[in-house]
């Protein structure tokens, strides 16, 4: 037991934290039961932190006084690790850092350095860009239901269904760039291997069933009255805070913000595109699930009209890009992509070199982890779980 | 006994064999791995153990979320210093006999985060490990074969006093040192009796 109240100087600690807004929670109540705070370590080993993640929480029976996370057992030093070596060289650790989404990370890491370096790049790259990009949020999103639905305790099922159409894109990706999960697929100035007619062909195919997938874990799971009634209104991140302590991406549209850089920035050809950006109403768990749902639709609407639109033929790199010995002029650069996770982005200086004096990334997940405390803060103990779920994290790209 | 009375006797609907045989058949068929996880990995991991692959036709589909219930740990990513003796911590809670699978470069030497100041370079400085996999990170059917060839490892231990099993043997050591977070490194960097450094490297040829 961790006493915190009494004349000990932290009561007054937690209930003026001046964070981002007040906080509602009264802490203290005058019984003596409720001076007696119990100090919970969860992770680095918890079966539902996805990954090595920890947190320190405090708690009032069973309801979350403070919650404290604590980062790093996954840092692998992807930053200076990039400053050794060659431009081209990064591009497979790019691949580590989210691990569901090497795609969107090679691209993120890619076009920061086209636009350091003013490489131009072919129509037809743009589109298989937009097409793997696509087909990544839609693995990263259905895995994300399936992890958040299995941290409500519906073990196993709706994830097997996730995974199994996890499995007909990855078989995809592994045509195209030879691995499953690492593809290291994007060169500056285009994409490494072409998209077959057999590929584009299974991409059509995808388009046209996934929708019909949707439908179905839609009518097992998104009604269903557990569900509702563990996901409505909890962890709600109000509009303003999620504004200020800068969330990106499904969390921040799920609090009603519309910002999606694909409309914001319009990076690559996304201008080309009709698509819709889903927004929530409440900033709760249930929304922020939806957001995704949604946006899965609206992610293959995409791809039927980037399928659509690609040029029959066409190169797929520059051939004036240098990929062995690039060394882009003196400057800086700071790049960024809506990932599925929300806006990473990826800061390069470059001093002449081979390879990068400054590597830095800005890990959507990292950032959008920041109001954990908040959104958790007198709720239940088995809530954390679910609003931590929601958040959608990847220590990888959390820790570095 | 001979080939032929055995025969016979099965062919009477008695069966004969060891009992060797029985304990590793069944050892070998409920080897529960401890759901955990530490980087990429462990996402191929879990999409073993999904309908695909289906790590369940090898008794190996019970995820245990405690290790204390679990027989395999599958080292499943990169073990950085800061996680190291949650890792080694994890293995001594872990009731024997128990198994590791160190899945992944990472796992085995730091793979390509090796050159990393935070990065365990091996986990088989601390814990004893069964089966390496190599790959970044390795397929799901590479997963599915060291399970194999685990049970393979299995099939070869004998219940004789000639070699007796480790975690009979009152004087095993079950537990391994816990390395402790030091000024430069872990404390200790590895652990004596399961791993040696090498003496000097290689000359060139």
């Amino acid at each position: 037991m961790l006493d915190l109240g009494g004349a000990n100087a932290a009561d007054g600690e937690i209930l003026d934290a001046p964070l981002y807004g007040p906080r509602s929670y009264r802490v203290f109540g005058d019984d003596a039961l409720a001076k007696h705070f119990l100090e919970i370590s969860m992770g680095p080993h918890h079966p539902s932190t996805h990954g090595v993640f920890r947190m320190d929480v405090v708690l009032d029976g069973e309801t979350v006084v403070r919650l404290k996370p604590v980062f790093g057992y996954l840092h692998r030093n992807h930053e200076k690790l990039a400053e050794t070596m060659s431009w081209l060289a990064a591009i497979p650790y790019t691949d580590r850092l989210d691990y569901f989404c090497s795609m969107t990370n090679n691209w993120a890491y890619v076009l920061a350095v086209e636009k350091l370096a003013g490489i131009a790049v072919p129509e037809r790259a743009e589109y298989i860009r937009v097409i793997v990009g696509e087909l990544t949020r839609l693995v990263n999103h259905i895995c994300l239901a399936g992890f958040l639905l299995a941290d409500l305790g519906a073990l196993g099922t709706p994830l097997l269904y996730a995974f199994r159409e996890r499995e007909k894109i990855l078989d995809i990706f592994e045509e195209i760039s030879g691995a499953r999960m690492m593809c290291n697929y994007m060169r500056f100035g285009g994409v490494r291997v072409d998209l077959s007619p057999e590929a584009l062909q299974k991409i059509h195919r995808i388009a046209e069933r996934f929708p019909f997938f949707l439908d179905e874990f839609e009518a097992l799971v998104s009604r269903n009255e557990i569900l509702l009634s563990r996901c409505q209104g909890v962890g709600v991140l109000p509009r303003h805070l999620a504004v200020n302590a800068g969330v990106t991406g499904p969390m921040l549209r799920a609090s009603g913000v519309d910002y999606d850089l694909r409309k914001v920035d319009r990076y690559g050809i996304y201008d080309r595109f009709e698509f819709r950006v889903p927004l929530g109403e409440h900033g709760d768990v249930y929304d922020r699930y939806m957001v995704r749902i949604l946006e899965m639709r609206e992610s293959v609407a995409i791809l039927r009209q980037a399928l659509a639109q690609i040029p029959e033929k066409g190169e797929i790199m520059n051939p004036q890009a240098k990929l062995r010995n690039l060394r882009p002029k003196p400057g800086e650069i700071y790049s960024r992509i809506e990932s599925p996770k929300g806006e990473l982005g990826f800061y390069l200086i470059s001093d002449g070199g081979p390879c990068p004096y400054r590597y830095r990334v800005r890990p959507p997940s990292f950032i959008n982890l920041t109001v954990l405390e908040d959104m958790c803060l007198g709720q239940k103990i088995a809530d954390v779980i679910v609003i931590f779920g929601s958040v959608d994290i990847v220590l990888g790209e959390v820790d570095r | 006994m001979d080939d032929w009375l055995k025969s016979e006797l099965q062919r009477a609907g008695v069966f004969v064999t060891t009992l060797e045989w029985v304990y590793n058949q069944s050892r070998r068929s409920s080897v529960w791995p401890l759901q955990f996880g530490l980087a990429c990995c462990a996402i191929e991991m879990i999409a073993t153990a999904a309908a695909r692959y289906d790590l369940a036709r090898f008794g190996a589909e019970v995820f245990r979320p405690t290790p204390r219930q679990a027989d395999l740990m599958i080292v499943a990513g990169t073990v950085t210093k800061k996680m190291a003796p949650q890792v080694v911590r994890i293995y001594n809670q872990m009731p024997e006999p128990k198994y590791v699978i160190a899945m992944g470069a990472c796992a085995i030497s730091g793979g390509p985060f090796k050159q990393g100041y935070n990065v365990l370079k091996g986990i088989d400085r601390f814990i004893p490990v069964d089966v390496h996999i190599p790959g970044c990170p390795p397929r799901p059917e590479a997963l599915l074969n060291a399970l194999m060839f685990l049970q393979r490892k299995i099939d070869r231990q004998t219940l004789g006093a000639a070699q007796p099993l480790r975690w009979y043997d009152p004087m095993d050591r079950a537990e391994f040192p816990v390395p402790a977070c030091g000024a430069h490194d872990l404390v200790p960097t590895h652990t004596r009796a399961i791993w040696k450094p090498e003496a000097s490297p290689r000359p060139l040829t």
